[in-house]
């Protein structure tokens, strides 16, 4: 239920150029072969009365309130089960379906609480709408009867309850568990009279499956399952579209609030990224956005062992600048730098490197995207032409082989797994790679047709194996690469991979899989109609991270999966973002639009646009800014919200560095563990104060609107614009609006986005611009954005990191569904309650043998560091590889991960750390 | 000496097998068939005996009675349960037995003895002739689907054989659970080959490759006699790879109901089939286009499919021939409740049902006045004394708000309460509902309620207005025959026997 109604046609849209005519009540309707009568009549907007049937489902024709009468057919059928035909007569109404639907009322009445006035519904009720509409006025069977008032509430989820009393039973919650989530909680138990719902085989919702996904709540036409919110606090009264801020999904969502409280975020039906779907962290966990813990007022010190002083914006950043101009006045103009976040909006870091090319004078900004997915941006740009994924989140329903590697969707990008399961679901063939069990190798009505659980380390080897079966055993698609790729690029590619040192039986034993499995998923990929690769940062977080995203573009490349829904390379994007932080010119290397600094013509460009010189040398990347201050030559630096301290590899090295620093900037809303390095803390905004765009994993635009007024009194680019102009470089802006404004004047890729042209339409995909008024839902159609598509040789090169006996065992990291990243907003939120702390998953044969069982701590040590985690004895991850998450700062897991890094982009090899284990007493004793 | 004792579960039910054992040891020298029933229950366990007159039949031989019938047969064969030559008993020669024409005369499982009384000869002539003709010859026949509804068989067929997909099934409806109902058992355990013989010839006609028979949980001896004539038949290829060496290829498997009634509807049927919760489907899509896994599939009940290969052997003329015009060919009536002489009675179309009912059945049981028949299942109408004489065919009863169903007669005298036999139907229906639609899960509670209240003397008139109300939105609403046909039989009761109710005759007459 949702507090802004949009037209509930009642079945899904069928798309057809086949178009049939039907009366409708006497008047002539036209509409898609297999729109349902239901649909039919609410596009001419005429509502057939219903209660089982929902356009997000399909339908099911139990309620029997939508009944019609057809001239010449018996009886009457079901409006929402009945296809229209040609020539069709519907009658709508008449005394016959009058009868029926107030007998019906009178059932669904006989066995529902009487308590309307004192309902959490009230006035949001489907079930109190339709016996206003059906005419309801007497309920003769009495209250006597059997019925269900005694029926328990379960309140075991944090964020909704279900009411059992006022169940209806007409399977909403169980159909959208199944056909929108995918999750399939939720059943019916019992059979007739005594059918009722129930979260998995008895359990409590918290107990059972449940993902927390919302789906089912936001499917119920009663008060049975509710927002605790709206139970505690009342129906909202008014409502914001706007962004999600956890991941790169970037749902839209409809947040409704009483006054500035907000009671719930429903998702919106018409966003483009998750057409009215959502997780438990957009839908559920925003309290953190209210947390106590927030900061909101400016915070200064002299030096990081005083305490903070509260102050003014005034003067926290005139303080601010002072300490920056006094750092550059001794240790020269490269001694400062600053990091954008990914967290924030496109305006906010466009802002941040603005102010750093300009009022610092160099270019030393890099954004946190350095430490997921700079590699992605590399990798894409060198072979196809564009830093991005290629196509369009719907595009997945097209596909027919689906490749995911190094990509936990289910958890970390929920609501596009949802997508992915709905197109398994109907077929499509699945190739996990991934060391791990994931859920997508096998869960409810999921099954992947091949997992090829490689060793941490071996992607690019896994890829050339692939490659080398592709063209050894004739799956290039020839005239794909004839017409659409450098031939040159292509022959020599084509040489190298057919190399027997990347055969599936040479690589098969650096990867651990056999070549047998990767020969027939190879050919499954090749030879499908549409081929999808989707990936996560298992691909990206490696030291040949580059590497692997250019190998698997050739793959794509040379099977002809490029250029059409259903295909593409897809990375599946960590945070809300980081496509756009990357879009803005947060590379040291490059102006927004991917632009690189030492050409002339561009940054002549930016010069005149900026009012200010531009330096044509690249600055420093952040493992540069972080080594150049251990060695004392880098002083001050501006960190909008990002953790460090916690979020970046090697923590006891980033600490030394920061604590070696003169001035350190922090913007974000919590004391963080970088802010207990800070001199100068400028409270930032939620994405609930924000007014700004966020771009998603598939490039689209996406509007972030205020919903509620800022806590700190500021705008983020308003402080960011302050402390340039106290530095004295005169940055203004009036609305957010004029900065998009701005980027898109000297932006190629942006030059048709404004804040108008996204309110009127939603939301557009990059490139957006004359040639794509409405943007580009698929990169490369035609030709490739760099013209010819460019193969890339990419020799396998084992990483440094290898096991040894004294660190046998390789770590790599993950993340939880309903945590997020380091926490920081997710811990502040209910969410704790499914993961209270990370745990350290461990095959059995590698438990045994050092006496560990399950829910033991153990002591793990790397070449850097150590920490103690609890262990998960399982078979999740196979012998020799040890997993775990890091949403917690006391696990301590980057203290152990090493400053490896990626070759071409110095993204840090998270994903492999040998290490040891032991067992160990608890954390903290 | 060659001896039957039939191995039919209701046989056996009343001590077949201890006579079996009993004959055995006696008769060391006898070669012993286990039969399926003659269908003349009264007379269970009838043990039959080859002589040079053809086969007599003694019964009841309960266990007390086999070895004085173990003496008899030693010596002239004299016995006080003598009953003469079997096909020769006007039970027997009385009826039309087409389909059920080896049902307790062959061994079940002996591929021989079918052949040798006519198995094959339909799936023979299928494959003589095109899929087309097949399905022509039972169009000729007007064979109509026995599980209740009445479709044409042929029609369906049709249109699952003109259906474009890559894979197509058969789906056999052998969820007999209508109460007085079973024929369908009765002839999977005497004569399980016919049911796979025109399930291979319906493959051969639609294309269908894959078929199920969905036989419920309470028929363990159907369920074990189908998997062992599976085997044979797929030892003899006549199913398998290739259909007695043709090119058709068709695979048949058992699969056992989890004890609901609903899945007898043909929807719920298939979603038990593929592993759900059997709750009963929106049509459309029809089952012909999308039904098994969404693939086109004939659904067709027992009846229907065994009905078949005698078409095939016969002609659809033949076929036609028999019963009413637009009630062609036979139907297998079986008669249970209070009845004298309770069996299988296969005979053409449009009998009396008081032929049926006095001829066959001999009146009650209990010889008290007979007061009710109810026809067609627990969802069919009861029928006065005064309507005895309607014509059991589809149309016929139709015409006066009843059905044939499966055709279940069930049978009561005057000592029976018809306010609580229509309590019984609204509660079998809350029973037995899937919950899925509203009139069926609720409205069925509420009808046993509304009538406690009339049989309590409740506010009856307000409260019978109520029950008609109700009875319409569960006939017109419901989603499927469930809910949609409890009402019949709570309206014919009610109407028929108001003063059970408590109610005048004129009061029930709006």
């Amino acid at each position: 239920m949702t507090l802004m109604h949009d037209r509930d046609l009642g079945t899904p849209e069928r798309v057809s150029t086949d178009l049939l005519t039907l009366e409708i009540d006497g008047q002539t309707v036209e509409v898609p072969v297999g729109t349902s009568v239901m649909r039919a009549a609410a596009l001419m907007g005429n509502d057939i009365p219903k209660l089982c049937a929902t356009d997000s489902l399909e339908p099911f024709g139990s309620c029997r309130l939508c009944v019609v009468e057809i001239d010449g057919r018996k009886g009457t059928p079901a409006s929402c089960t009945t296809p229209c035909e040609n020539d069709m007569k519907v009658s709508t109404q008449s005394p016959k379906v009058s009868k029926i639907r107030t007998g019906v009322m009178e059932l669904y009445i006989s066995d529902h609480p009487l308590d309307c006035l004192t309902c959490p519904a009230n006035g949001d009720c489907e079930l109190q709408d339709m016996a206003g509409i059906v005419g309801l006025r007497d309920v003769r069977y009495g209250y006597e009867g059997a019925n269900h008032l005694d029926g328990l509430t379960d309140d075991s989820n944090p964020y909704f309850s279900f009411d059992d009393s006022k169940c209806i039973a007409c399977s909403r919650c169980v159909r959208a568990c199944e056909e929108v989530q995918g999750t399939f909680a939720l059943t019916i138990s019992g059979r007739g009279f005594g059918s009722r719902v129930s979260a998995g085989a008895g359990q409590s919702f918290l107990e059972s499956d449940c993902v927390s996904c919302g789906a089912c709540v936001q499917a119920c036409p009663t008060s049975t399952l509710q927002e605790k919110s709206v139970i505690e606090i009342g129906l909202p009264t008014r409502s914001v579209k706007t962004t999600c801020a956890y991941c790169g999904v970037g749902c839209s969502f409809t947040a409704e609030l009483r006054g500035n409280e907000l009671i719930r975020m429903v998702p919106d039906k018409k966003g483009g990224a998750n057409e009215g779907h959502s997780c438990v962290k957009g839908r559920f966990a925003f309290g953190y956005a209210t947390h106590e813990d927030r900061v909101t007022q400016p915070l200064i010190r002299d030096s990081i062992d005083e305490p903070w002083r509260e102050t003014s914006w005034d003067e926290a950043i005139a303080f601010a600048a002072r300490r920056l101009r006094e750092t550059q006045a001794t240790y020269g103009i490269d001694s400062i730098g600053g990091i954008t976040s990914s967290r924030c909006t496109n305006e906010e870091v466009y802002v941040v490197q603005k102010l750093i090319r300009t009022a610092f004078g160099n270019n030393n900004v890099d954004t946190c995207a350095r430490v997921c997915h700079s590699p992605t941006g590399y990798g894409l740009k060198q072979t196809f032409g564009a830093s991005a994924g290629t196509q369009d989140f719907a595009s997945v329903a097209s596909a027919d082989v689906i490749m995911v590697i190094g990509a936990n969707p289910t958890d970390a990008h929920p609501v596009f797994a949802s997508r992915m399961k709905r197109r398994l679901r109907e077929g499509a063939g699945l190739i996990v790679v991934d060391p791990r069990k994931t859920a997508l190798v096998r869960s409810p009505h999921v099954e992947a047709d091949f997992h090829l659980p490689l060793l941490p380390g071996t992607n690019v080897a896994m890829m050339n194996a692939m490659g080398h079966v592709v063209v050894t055993e004739g799956l290039v698609d020839r005239a794909f690469v004839a017409d659409r790729c450098d031939p040159a690029s292509f022959s020599a590619w084509e040489k190298f991979i057919s190399l027997p040192e990347n055969s599936p039986e040479t690589m098969g034993s650096e990867t651990g899989v056999s070549a047998l499995e990767i020969r027939a998923a190879a050919r499954a990929y090749a030879n499908a109609a549409n081929g999808a690769i989707y990936y996560g940062l298992g691909v990206t977080e490696h030291s040949q991270g580059s590497t692997m995203v250019m190998a698997m573009a050739n793959l794509a490349m040379a099977t002809g999966n490029i250029g059409r829904p259903g295909v593409g390379i897809n990375p599946l994007r960590g945070q809300n973002n980081v496509q756009g932080s990357c879009d803005m010119g947060s590379f040291p290397h490059e102006f927004p639009g991917y632009r690189h600094v030492s050409d002339d013509t561009v940054r002549e460009s930016f010069e005149s646009l900026w009012g200010a010189p531009l330096r044509s040398d690249p600055g420093m990347r952040i493992p540069n800014m972080l080594d150049a201050a251990t060695a004392g030559e880098f002083k001050g630096i501006y960190i909008q919200g990002e953790d460090i301290a916690q979020s970046d590899p090697n923590t006891e090295h980033v600490m030394a560095a920061l604590r070696a620093m003169d001035v350190v900037i922090v913007q974000d809303l919590f004391l963080n563990e970088t802010a207990a390095f800070a001199h100068v803390f400028l409270p930032g905004t939620s994405f609930l104060e924000k007014d700004g765009t966020f771009t998603n994993a598939e490039r689209r635009i996406n509007r972030v609107r205020p919903v509620m007024p800022s806590a700190t009194g500021m705008s983020e680019w308003g402080v960011t614009a302050a402390l340039a102009q106290a530095l004295g470089y005169d940055m203004h802006y009036d609305e957010a609006s004029e900065i998009m404004d701005e980027i898109a004047s000297i932006t190629p890729t942006f030059s048709g986005v404004s804040f108008s042209l996204l309110d009127e339409v939603g939301s557009v995909q990059w490139p957006c611009n004359e040639e794509n008024p409405l943007g580009t839902p698929t990169l490369h159609k035609d030709r490739f954005v760099r013209g010819d598509g460019q193969f890339i040789t990419t020799p396998y090169v084992p990483t440094d990191e290898r096991t040894t006996r004294k660190f046998p065992l390789l770590l790599t990291t993950g993340r939880v569904l309903s945590q997020y990243n380091v926490g920081a907003q997710t811990r502040r939120t209910a969410n704790s309650i499914w993961h209270q702390a990370d745990i350290l998953d461990m095959h059995e044969a590698d438990a045994s043998t050092r006496g560990i069982t399950d829910g033991d701590w153990v002591l793990v040590t790397s070449r850097v560091g150590e920490t103690r985690l609890k262990v998960s004895v399982s078979n999740t991850t196979p012998a020799g590889v040890v997993y775990t998450t890091f949403h917690h700062p006391v696990s301590g897991t980057n203290v152990i991960t090493t400053d490896n890094s990626d070759w071409a982009t110095n993204c840090p090899e998270y994903k492999v750390t040998a290490v040891q284990i032991r067992p160990s007493v608890m954390a903290g004793n | 000496m060659k001896i039957y004792v039939p191995a039919d579960s209701s046989a056996k039910s009343v001590g077949s097998n201890s006579v079996a054992r009993i004959l055995g040891a006696a008769l060391p020298q006898a070669h012993m068939v286990r039969n399926g029933s003659r269908g003349m229950y009264w007379l269970e366990p009838l043990v039959e005996v080859e002589t040079d007159q053809g086969r007599v039949a003694y019964g009841p031989i309960y266990a007390a009675d086999a070895e004085s019938l173990a003496v008899a047969l030693n010596g002239n064969g004299d016995h006080p349960k003598f009953l003469g030559v079997t096909s020769q008993l006007p039970w027997i020669r009385e009826q039309t037995r087409l389909t059920f024409e080896r049902v307790g005369i062959i061994d079940p499982l002996d591929p021989v003895d079918f052949q040798a009384h006519g198995g094959l000869a339909g799936l023979r002539q299928a494959l003589a002739v095109t899929s087309e003709s097949i399905i022509n010859e039972v169009m000729t026949s007007g064979l109509r689907g026995r599980g209740g509804a009445g479709f044409p068989a042929a029609i369906k067929w049709r249109t699952v054989a003109h259906a474009q997909s890559d894979v197509k099934y058969i789906c056999i409806n052998a969820d007999e659970g209508d109460s007085g109902t079973f024929a369908d058992r009765v002839l999977m355990e005497g004569d399980p080959f016919t049911l796979i013989e025109g399930m291979a010839i319906s493959a051969i006609a639609t294309g269908a490759t894959h078929g199920y028979i969905y036989i419920r949980s309470e028929y363990p001896d159907a369920i074990a006699v189908m998997n062992a004539a599976l085997d044979i038949a797929r030892e003899h290829d006549w199913i398998g790879p290739s259909i007695l060496g043709s090119h058709h290829a068709f695979e048949i498997q058992v699969r056992v109901g989890a004890g609901s009634y609903v899945c007898g509807e043909e929807t719920a049927m298939l979603e038990s089939l593929e592993g759900k919760r059997g709750m009963v489907r929106p049509k459309p899509p029809i089952p012909a286009l999308s039904g098994l896994f969404g693939k086109p599939t004939v659904i067709n009940n027992v009846m229907t499919i065994a009905a078949v290969p005698y078409i095939l052997a016969h002609g659809g003329d033949s076929y036609a021939a028999i019963g009413t015009e637009k009630s062609t060919g036979t139907s297998v009536y079986q008669l249970a409740g209070n009845i004298a002489q309770g069996g299988i009675v296969e005979l053409g179309f449009g009998v009396s049902l008081r032929h049926l009912v006095e001829h066959f059945g001999a009146g009650t049981r209990s010889g008290a006045p007979l007061r009710a028949v109810q026809v067609g299942g627990p969802l069919g109408a009861y029928l006065s004394a005064e309507q005895l004489d309607v014509a059991m065919d589809y149309e016929s009863l139709t015409a006066i708000d009843a059905m044939l169903g499966h055709g279940g007669i069930v049978v009561f005298d005057e000592t029976v309460n018809m306010a609580q036999q229509a309590r019984f139907a609204m509660e079998f229906c809350a029973e037995e509902s899937c919950g899925k639609c509203t009139p069926c899960r609720i409205g069925s509670t509420r009808g046993v309620e509304v009538i406690d209240l009339i049989i309590r003397g409740q506010d009856p008139d307000n409260n019978r207005e109520l029950l008609v109300d109700l009875c319409e939105v569960m006939t017109d609403g419901s989603l499927c025959a469930m809910g949609g046909l409890t009402p019949m039989p709570v309206l014919s009761a009610l109407n028929k026997f108001p003063e059970d109710f408590g109610l005048t005759r004129e009061r029930t007459q709006k």
